[in-house]
């Protein structure tokens, strides 16, 4: 019994350190695809599409990361996840990225043995609301009744942003989504609230979605992120500067159409950003085509997000906080130089 | 010159009397007999006239029958949206399955069915050629064929297969492993060995005492943080040796409720013939034991076949899994889309689960299930 003991607690470390000091690039190359966690099915970020191929904002992630290391937006291997098993799936080393509508919180960050490598969407608490009613802003629903799903953080947000702003709100909870929904149609509320990004999928799923709207105000923090394993820079940086390669190809109007003619550009970022002036892929163990691969296959960020959420899709999500730092949202490109 | 106390010979069979049919007759003994009755019928009529029209305008003539995206099936008066099933029934049957290897999902099905339906008629010849085939060959071609990596064949993870599929593999394998294991636990169970019956009790009891959900969950999401890292087991291997575990206790219970029903003299009766153990249960005990088992065998099996949709909770996509995940197109989101999609799971569950059913009950009739001892 000592004896296995021994042999655990040797072995035990030794098995933390071989993951730490894993290539996930390595391994990913050996492979020939991008292992890649998602949603099992959630409007706009992923579902398969008529032909069963996955689709969608978080999709786009990994099939970008694909063309940026295989020039083959098609190398990637799907896993869907459940929300309780993605953080196990990204430890267990069976996925190497974790694109999946995860918000980044210090908690997840320090205890969890994951590193976010950047906020691919802004999302928050948002209202629903009947054009017919009038409504423009969340101040205006001082005093009606709001529908709510109980027992989440969104049921103390919105009493938090009320109390805050010293209006009062008659809230009306339900145990599970469609059934607040279902009230929220039949008239019983004024507003309806949940994520922004899920209220532009329930609209979709009402009678006459023209007559609804989601109201600009947002009353909470919700930084839906991709999250790689700690402990492995290389990959770290990969995926970090895929984001700011996209976002970054949009801020200079790079987009898979025109991106064979930028190759010609006289601009200094851009062909930085495309690879004809200096290494920044090598630099990252890649070619130094791999931003062009990517958007080239896939598109830049304003592509992926007018494909999948905005106003190219059925669900027709504005840009909001969403939009470029340039257009007054949040989404600010570091520099590739 | 003999006597007979009875009748020698067999009188010829005549044809029943004929009742003319009597309308106003039957019903007032069926449906109208007394005020309960009377009340009973008054308040069915009313409750299917209220509620068969509108079920029927929803599902057929209300319904959107052809259309291509989200927009056929919105707007005022709009019934189900079976433009949806129809856009997706090939990804219900295949899940994630590639489409140009999607032959191959096909042709295990024809493999499955010419399997199973001679084995199920009772006069097709070659039974035992038939059980090596489903037993032996079937799994191992199977395996080959939709896995791939040979013949040239490409490799298709388990992770994409899906659907209808799935639910099939996960039914089929948990009922077939189930039922021999099941077996061996009962006889565990009733053996006069301390070590042997502990351990089956301890087993059976364990496995029926903790919910289905949670094993899935403990195989997809525990068994991965005691593993050494890189070492990998297969999502749907893991379900489905959960599954078997978790079905042959109950099976093990259904077979012993069997076993019970057995008069000792049997046993005792096997052992006058100078029978040991194993052939006593081989052709003795079991024979009868399991055809008073069928009902509670076929229940548990059922259940079964229902329970696979749980697969759901650990990433995998079943039959309603992935009806669940197209839901989420946003070219189908539409109010219709949900209620339809779980309509045509509903129906495709419903067929399977009584097709089980009725040939239980043919089973049953088969081996005069029903006679006394």
């Amino acid at each position: 019994m000592r004896h296995l003991l021994i042999a655990l607690a040797a072995f035990v470390p030794l098995a933390g350190i071989a993951s730490a000091e894993a290539a996930t690039l390595d391994d990913v190359m050996a492979r020939g695809t991008v292992s890649c966690g998602v949603h099992t099915g959630l409007l706009g970020y992923a579902a398969p599409d008529n032909a069963g191929r996955w689709a969608g904002f978080d999709v786009d992630y990994c099939r970008a990361l694909a063309a940026a290391i295989f020039n083959d937006a098609d190398a990637v291997t799907f896993s869907p996840l459940s929300a309780s098993e993605r953080f196990t799936a990204l430890q267990g080393t069976s996925v190497d990225l974790l694109a999946r509508i995860t918000t980044w919180t210090m908690s997840r960050d320090t205890t969890l043995g994951l590193n976010f490598a950047a906020v691919n969407y802004f999302d928050g608490q948002g209202f629903l609301v009947r054009r017919a009613d009038g409504f423009t802003s969340a101040a205006d629903l001082n005093g009606g009744s709001i529908c709510v799903q109980t027992g989440t953080t969104t049921e103390l947000n919105v009493t938090d942003f009320f109390a805050a702003n010293n209006m009062t709100f008659n809230p009306v909870v339900f145990e599970r989504i469609d059934e607040a929904t279902a009230a929220y149609e039949s008239g019983r509320c004024d507003a309806y609230t949940s994520d922004a990004s899920g209220l532009y999928g329930t609209r979709l799923t009402l009678a006459s979605p023209g007559d609804h709207m989601v109201l600009s105000d947002v009353i909470s923090k919700e930084p839906l992120s991709l999250a790689v394993r700690q402990g492995d820079d290389q990959w770290f940086d990969i995926v970090k500067w895929l984001h700011n390669a996209l976002l970054n190809a949009e801020e200079l109007g790079v987009t898979s159409e025109n991106v064979d003619e930028m190759l010609n550009s006289e601009n200094v970022n851009i062909r930085r950003l495309l690879g004809t002036e200096g290494t920044f892929g090598e630099s990252i163990g890649l070619s130094n085509a791999w931003a062009y691969q990517a958007i080239k296959l896939v598109g830049n960020y304003g592509e992926i997000f007018d494909r999948n959420l905005g106003a190219g899709s059925p669900i027709g999500i504005a840009r909001g906080l969403n939009a470029l730092w340039t257009n007054g949202g949040l989404q600010y490109a570091l520099p590739i130089r | 010159m003999a006597r007979h106390f009875v009748r020698s010979e067999v009188l010829a069979a005549r044809p029943a009397p004929r009742r003319p049919f009597d309308p106003i007759g039957w019903l007032s003994t069926n449906l109208f007999s007394s005020p309960l009755n009377i009340a009973a019928t008054v308040l069915s009529v009313a409750l299917i006239a209220k509620l068969l029209p509108p079920a029927l305008d929803w599902a057929i003539f209300d319904a959107v029958w052809v259309g291509s995206s989200r927009e056929a099936c919105v707007g005022p008066g709009v019934g189900a949206c079976w433009a949806f099933v129809w856009a997706k029934i090939g990804q219900f049957i295949h899940g994630h399955y590639p489409v140009g290897e999607r032959w191959r999902v096909d042709l295990f099905f024809v493999l499955f069915a010419a399997g199973l339906i001679p084995m199920a008629i009772p006069r097709v010849p070659f039974k035992r050629l038939n059980a090596v085939y489903l037993i032996l060959a079937l799994p191992l071609v199977s395996l080959l064929l939709l896995y791939g990596g040979v013949f040239g064949l490409r490799v298709v993870p388990t992770s994409q297969w899906g659907g209808l599929l799935v639910t099939i593999i996960v039914a089929a394998v948990g009922i077939a492993t189930s039922i021999p294991l099941g077996i061996l636990l009962a006889l565990g169970r009733r053996s006069k060995m301390p070590v042997i019956r502990m351990l089956s009790i301890a087993f059976i009891e364990f496995w029926r005492g903790i919910p289905l959900i949670t094993v899935l969950f403990m195989s997809s999401v525990m068994l991965p943080l005691f593993l050494p890292p890189g070492v990998d087991f297969d999502k749907l291997l893991r379900a489905l040796i959960g599954i078997a575990l978790y079905a042959s206790a109950y099976m093990a219970e259904a077979v012993r409720g069997g076993l019970q029903s057995l008069p000792r003299g049997q046993y005792e009766a096997a052992g006058s013939l100078g029978l040991g153990y194993w052939p006593t249960m081989r052709k003795v005990i079991l024979p009868q034991a399991l055809r008073v088992s069928i009902p509670g065998i076929v229940n548990t099996a059922i259940a079964l076949l229902k329970d696979t949709s749980l697969v759901i909770v650990i990433g995998l996509f079943d039959l309603l899994g992935i009806i669940q995940s197209n839901f989420a197109d946003s070219n189908w989101a539409s109010p219709a889309t949900p209620a339809t999609g779980y309509i045509f799971a509903a129906l495709v569950y419903w067929v399977m689960a009584f097709a089980v059913s009725r040939y239980s009950l043919f089973l049953e009739r088969r081996l005069d299930v029903g006679r006394r001892h």
